[in-house]
């Protein structure tokens, strides 16, 4: 199996990982640098789900007949991850509206602008 | 893909929620393809469902549109081009996607494949390795959720006196149609969700997905038929008392398997067959499990909306 084959989804969780990264830190909106975050939890995700990806594998569930299983391991976690990760988002989305209550504003400037720092 | 890297163009918050909805659904989707079918029904379930309601409820209380920024984006791609490059560089060692013999499928994986059908009784692996092998993790993440949870309710909630809220609450109830669908569609969403709570040893399913499912079935009574109809139905004093108690019976079952002189959590003592003690042991966790996600999941939805209406007495 050549390298590209072999690697590829590492490679697309990369790029999903780096566009998250990328909104986190040049975007000003607290709204726009969750969805970013929240990307980057999902490039994660897919990569655990995909090492867990076994060639002709089935879905971990006991079936007769079927002799090839997906890693389960790995699925437990991120099925666990991905509502851990909904209840933290909400939390972050909470703190953004007293922000907003607090300052009149969801973007990063203006807040430091208002406090006098930077 | 492509909706990831269109949300970074777009200026518009509400078309990058929706956006990012469909990103979710796209990506549950590609996990049914990665044989992970749990993951993915937990994915439609979270990411299309519930967080595109929450990230919709926190546009409605701040604004809609993103301003300019004043700095340039070339330092941030830079910074991203490295991190990406050394990432890729990374991955030369990595083993090959879905090769057998992964050092990841040699550890533990092949013992939980081949013996939990003996130890543990239950079809679905997925829910034998996360309701009991991995008992204490899965603690540990409905806790993280509950204190979440709590998190939100003191930042937007209402505590102690609670002032009587006299603006009504959107409702869509006037939209005929909205209205009838929404009868019928409510009661087969609950069922659903029951089907998959009860259901998750055999298929696909466990408390986790029924939970947000269930969430999902009352916020769309709350969206169409107004926040105060959905709170006569189940009180927010419900919701926070069910919040805690989904947490107790999952802990009360470690403790009460130590009281029958197990280690905790180690349902085998929970009755005389350990195979049948292993299924009343996760019948009852993940009932916790699914108790704590769906009164989460609505204190928080309900932390929002009251929020907009006590905004909208201030104005």
């Amino acid at each position: 199996m050549n390298m590209f084959l072999g690697l590829y989804n590492y490679w697309i969780v990369i790029i999903l990982m780096m566009t998250g990264f990328y909104i986190v830190i040049a975007k000003g909106n607290l709204l726009k640098k969750v969805v970013g975050l929240n990307i980057f939890q999902t490039s994660v995700i897919i990569m655990y789900v995909s090492m867990a990806k076994v060639k002709d594998g089935a879905a971990p569930i006991l079936t007769e007949g079927v002799e090839i299983f997906s890693n389960p391991l790995p699925h437990v976690l991120m099925l666990t991850a991905i509502v851990v990760g909904v209840a933290t988002t909400a939390l972050a989305l909470a703190l953004i509206v007293s922000i907003y209550e607090e300052y009149g504003s969801v973007e990063e400037d203006e807040i430091h602008e208002q406090d006098g720092s930077f | 893909m492509v909706t990831a890297l269109s949300i970074v163009f777009m200026r518009d918050l509400f078309a990058i929620v929706i956006l990012f909805g469909i990103y979710s659904l796209v990506s549950a989707s590609f996990f049914v393809n990665l044989d992970a079918v749990d993951v993915a029904l937990t994915e439609a379930a979270v990411g299309a469902g519930i967080s595109t309601v929450l990230m919709l409820g926190t546009l409605a209380l701040t604004t809609r549109k993103e301003k300019e920024y004043s700095y340039g984006p070339t330092l941030p791609l830079m910074v991203v081009a490295v991190t990406g490059a050394a990432l890729i560089y990374a991955t030369l060692d990595m083993p090959y996607f879905s090769d057998p013999s992964d050092p990841i499928h040699q550890h533990v994986a092949p013992r939980y494949i081949q013996q939990s059908g003996e130890e543990i009784g239950v079809p679905n692996i997925v829910t034998s390795v996360l309701a009991s092998y991995r008992g204490y993790d899965t603690l540990g993440e409905v806790v993280v959720i509950f204190a979440a949870g709590l998190g939100v309710m003191t930042l937007l909630g209402r505590f102690g006196k609670r002032p009587e809220i006299k603006v009504p609450s959107p409702s869509m109830s006037h939209h005929l149609i909205l209205r009838v669908i929404a009868k019928a569609l409510i009661p087969l969403i609950i069922l659903y969700g029951l089907y998959i709570q009860f259901h998750g040893d055999y298929g696909p399913g466990g408390g986790f997905q029924a939970g947000v499912i269930f969430a999902a079935a009352i916020i769309l009574y709350a969206i169409i038929f107004g926040t105060e109809k959905a709170q006569k139905v189940i009180s927010p004093m419900v919701i926070h008392v069910l919040m805690a108690v989904g947490v107790l019976i999952y802990a009360g079952v470690g403790v009460l398997t130590m009281f029958l002189g197990g280690n905790f959590l180690g349902y085998n003592v929970l009755a005389h067959d350990p195979v049948h003690g292993q299924h009343y042991g996760i019948l009852l966790v993940e009932l916790g499990v699914g108790i704590t996600v769906t009164a989460v999941m609505l204190s928080i939805f309900f932390d929002f909306s009251d929020r907009k209406r006590i905004q909208s007495i201030e104005e």
